[in-house]
């Protein structure tokens, strides 16, 4: 049997040569996620505003106008309708009533319940979300700390393993990835809300992002120390080529495990989901073209790693003249 | 690379046994798992998101506890001052802007007013500092204010006691393990699986329920009070219809001299609660009653007159029955909340979440295809790409799915819906340390390395890179762990598991395996 190899061997492409463009788009799309972001705004889920979220199921295809008029008819702010998933599930969004009293919430929901449930006795309520006003920042606030440190820590990570340069430039690409990640639920907002979950999603998008970074960088390492005599462009086209097979092939991967949950895993997940495969997509563009490239940019710093090198040598020729004067038994 | 003693392999067969085993009792039904004797298995625990559910968050309104201080030091007061002798005489008594101000009318009295005020005050833990802040304004005027640290030290034992009595009536229910657990200084989270009528559950737990019967001071005049004129030891209270009217401070007896409650029907038929006082409530009531027949005293639940019935005789039984406008469903609460006692500080719904069961087990069951469709899609492309030693690979991702499992159930973790997408992608991300090796050794051989050292070479090699690759990962999965909540903290927990048992699955296990059959085949060539 032959064995498949979506890379096929020693491939040579020239990933350095390209990274004035691979940078240039990467700035450009990068502002236009900015801009998307500010322009559009992310449809933000009832954990990050507060808020009231009940989702309804009708036996038969949901009456989106009728259950509007419904809503608007009991006064009680202006109601959101959307459909994530089939067309008899319908998720109603209604503003944190202005009164704190403590059952302020639930008579809310009881009256939607209430009006809903007279005009369709088969009505069946999934879902039911309250989420006050003060809870509701402490989650941003709690997201925003936890994709901060996630960045920071990993970036720190990077630079006591590696070298500063390595840091920086994982730092940057990251920072890239989230952003593409908030400017595709700019985006589709009409689609996809942006709550909890996507934060989760965020910080595994970082996580597997960091990963295959990783591992270009550990060879580019390796390879520091092997080819001592390399030009700098050329050794990291090397490791960019000799690892591609590999993050080709993890990221196809994940993105078929992804791809069947996003089919088959149910609309509660269907955010999460998008959010992970555009993730380990645009995770794996800045892999290959951004932070390897930004090295040399960065002008990372040979001389280091020779010493390093001589360390090793030291050691290592220490180490064969002990053995030398006291052989093994 | 092809030394692997016999007791290695015999240690990883056996841990990987013993998580696969684990796994087991949580992947069948809970009454299948009783019925054939596995009820003492640990199991994993279902999320509200799965299982369907309510998620209640709590918080202590601490505002009401500042007022709730001053009013009970202001009766304090009251009555230390008069049971001095001489008696202090006071006067201009008030709790406005946060503060307990009182007049000493005899200005030599004052000296022995503030040593009586300072024993009332209590040291705050071993801070140094006390509960109340006592200032002599004017020379004549006592200024008391409550500290941070004294308010801080009542909400800390007010919640721990406030816990108990919520589980307490949650238990009441008769639900399935439910978590009623503190979190931070002032919120309690609540969580009942299988419990979807969050209006019942926050009839429940929201109530106070503190009890009090006063006497109704018939002599006061209503219009008067409510003006702001009380009469001294007296208070306006509010009736549920809205009315005021005048009782007395002091009451006969409170609800920590309830011996039970239960719903009842009183004699029109409609939902009362049916109470019982201990043998000391008893007495209290049976006292005052004989000596107040003809007087009508006022049943208060949370500072609301439910009604205010008039003694037509001694009651000496020791028994009540509290009637006013109930349901069979709110009496049957406001029981339960009476037998457990009154919460020590009142707590308001600050967060709710709820789950149809219909929709978790929907969940659940895409979760589950899902699930399947990626690992067998996974299967089949590592087999297309690697042959043998995909095959090796995915034996380690079969196992590594129980094994997470097997650990989960172990540490009684809760699986929820992310948690099953953190399934799906340590499917992917265990695959890749099998990626990594086997791309290696396809390096190896290119460069013309021989076979077994090619195997080597590549387990070697990558293994460093498999080890940093996994640390930046949990360091993600571990933020999320910490600040993560609910849903999201399931999906942190599979994500860190999956980590830690894919390095012993996706390297330790096919490096043996792979061993194993150089050893055995002694191949020439190898086909990756």
């Amino acid at each position: 049997m032959r064995l498949l190899k979506i890379v096929p061997d020693n491939t040579n492409i020239g990933f350095v040569a390209l990274r004035r463009w691979a940078f240039g788009l990467t700035l450009f799309l990068s502002i236009g996620a900015v801009v998307l972001v500010g322009v559009r705004g992310l449809n933000f889920g009832v954990d990050f505003v507060g808020g009231l979220m009940i989702e309804a199921k009708f036996d038969h295809q949901a009456p989106l106008d009728d259950v509007r008029t419904k809503i608007d008819s009991l006064d009680v702010g202006e109601a959101q309708l959307q459909q994530f998933g089939d067309a008899q599930t319908v998720s109603i969004r209604l503003p944190l009533p202005a009164s704190t009293d403590e059952g302020a919430n639930n008579a809310l929901v009881n009256k939607v319940e209430g009006a809903l449930k007279a005009q369709y006795p088969t009505v069946v309520f999934n879902q039911v979300q309250a989420v006050g006003g003060k809870v509701s920042s402490e989650l941003i606030r709690n997201g925003a700390i936890a994709v901060f440190l996630a960045i920071f820590g990993i970036a720190l990570f990077g630079i006591f393993r590696f070298e500063w340069q390595f840091g920086v430039a994982t730092f940057v690409s990251i920072l890239h990835d989230v952003l593409m990640t908030f400017g595709f639920f700019a985006l589709l907002r009409n689609y996809l809300e942006f709550d909890l979950n996507i934060v989760a999603a965020v910080l595994t998008i970082i996580g597997y992002s960091i990963n295959d970074k990783i591992v270009i960088d550990d060879r580019i390492r390796e390879n520091l120390r092997k080819y001592r005599q390399m030009p700098i462009g050329e050794l990291i086209d090397l490791s960019v080529n000799e690892t591609l097979p590999r993050t080709v092939m993890t990221s196809l991967t994940i993105i078929l495990a992804l791809a069947s949950l996003l089919i088959f895993g149910g609309h509660v997940l269907r955010g999460f989901t998008a959010a992970m495969i555009l993730g380990v997509i645009v995770g794996t563009y800045s892999s290959i073209y951004v932070s390897s490239s930004l090295l040399i940019t960065l002008g990372i710093d040979k001389s280091r790693f020779k010493q390093m090198n001589q360390a090793v040598d030291k050691k290592k020729a220490a180490r064969e003249r002990a053995e030398r004067i006291a052989p093994k038994p | 690379m092809l030394d692997f003693p016999r007791w290695k392999i015999a240690s990883i067969i056996g841990v990987l046994l013993v998580g696969i085993l684990l796994a087991i009792p949580s992947l069948m039904p809970e009454s299948t798992a009783r019925s054939i004797g596995l009820s003492w298995a640990p199991r994993i625990n279902l999320g509200l998101d799965l299982a369907g559910g309510s998620h209640i968050l709590l918080e202590a309104d601490t505002a009401d506890v500042a007022k709730m201080r001053l009013s009970t030091m202001e009766d304090t007061i009251r009555s230390e001052m008069r049971k001095e002798s001489p008696q202090i005489q006071i006067g201009d008594i008030s709790t406005a802007n946060g503060a307990l101000t009182f007049f000493v009318r005899d200005s030599s009295q004052l000296d022995a007013a503030v040593d009586k005020v300072r024993t009332l005050t209590a040291p705050v833990g071993s801070t140094g500092q006390r509960d109340w802040n006592v200032q002599v304004v004017d020379s004549t005027r006592i200024v008391m204010t409550p500290t941070q640290g004294g308010i801080d030290q009542f909400v800390d034992q007010a919640m721990t006691g406030a816990v108990d009595i919520v589980r307490k009536r949650i238990d009441a229910l008769g639900t399935k393990e439910p978590t009623i657990v503190r979190q931070g200084t002032d919120r309690i989270l609540v969580e009942v699986p299988g419990f979807s009528d969050p209006a019942e559950l926050k009839a429940l737990i929201g109530k106070t329920a503190k009890l009090e019967f006063k006497l109704v001071d018939t002599t006061a005049d209503l219009a008067k009070a409510a003006a702001g004129q009380v009469p001294i030891g007296d208070e306006v209270l509010k009736m549920q219809t809205g009315a005021p009217i005048v009782v007395q401070r002091q009451a006969i007896i409170t609800g920590t001299d309830l011996k039970r409650a239960q719903q009842s029907y009183d004699e029109n038929n409609l939902a009362s609660v049916a109470i019982d006082f201990n043998s000391r409530g008893a007495r209290a009531f049976a006292e005052t009653t004989q000596v107040n027949v003809g007087k009508p005293f006022a049943i208060i639940l949370d500072d609301v007159v439910l009604s205010a019935p008039t003694i037509q005789t001694a009651i000496l039984g020791g028994s009540a029955s509290i009637s006013g406008s109930f349901t069979p469903q709110s009496a049957q609460a406001l029981a339960i909340s009476l037998q457990s006692g009154a919460l020590p500080i009142a707590l308001k719904t600050v967060e709710e979440r709820t789950v149809g069961p219909g929709l978790g087990a929907d969940s659940i069951h895409a979760g589950v295809i899902a699930s399947t469709i990626a690992v067998v899609a996974v299967i089949v492309f590592m087999f297309v790409t690697y042959g043998r030693f995909g095959v090796y690979a995915n034996m380690a991702v079969i196992i590594n799915v129980f094994v997470i499992l097997g650990a989960m159930a172990l540490l009684n973790a809760t699986l929820t819906l992310p948690g099953i997408a953190g399934f799906v992608l340590t499917i992917g991300t265990a695959v890749d340390a099998n990626v990594l090796i086997n791309e290696r050794i396809r390096e190896e051989r290119r460069r013309g390395r021989g076979v077994v050292q090619s195997v080597e070479m590549g387990y070697k090699e990558a293994s460093r890179t498999i080890f940093e690759a996994n640390v930046t990962h949990a360091i993600a999965a571990f933020i999320m762990l910490i600040l993560g909540s609910g849903p999201v903290k399931g999906f942190a927990v599979v994500l860190l598991l999956g980590i830690a048992t894919s390095v012993f699955t996706a390297v330790l296990f096919t490096r043996m395996m792979v061993a194993l059959w150089l050893r055995r085949a002694r191949p020439q060539a190898i086909h990756i």
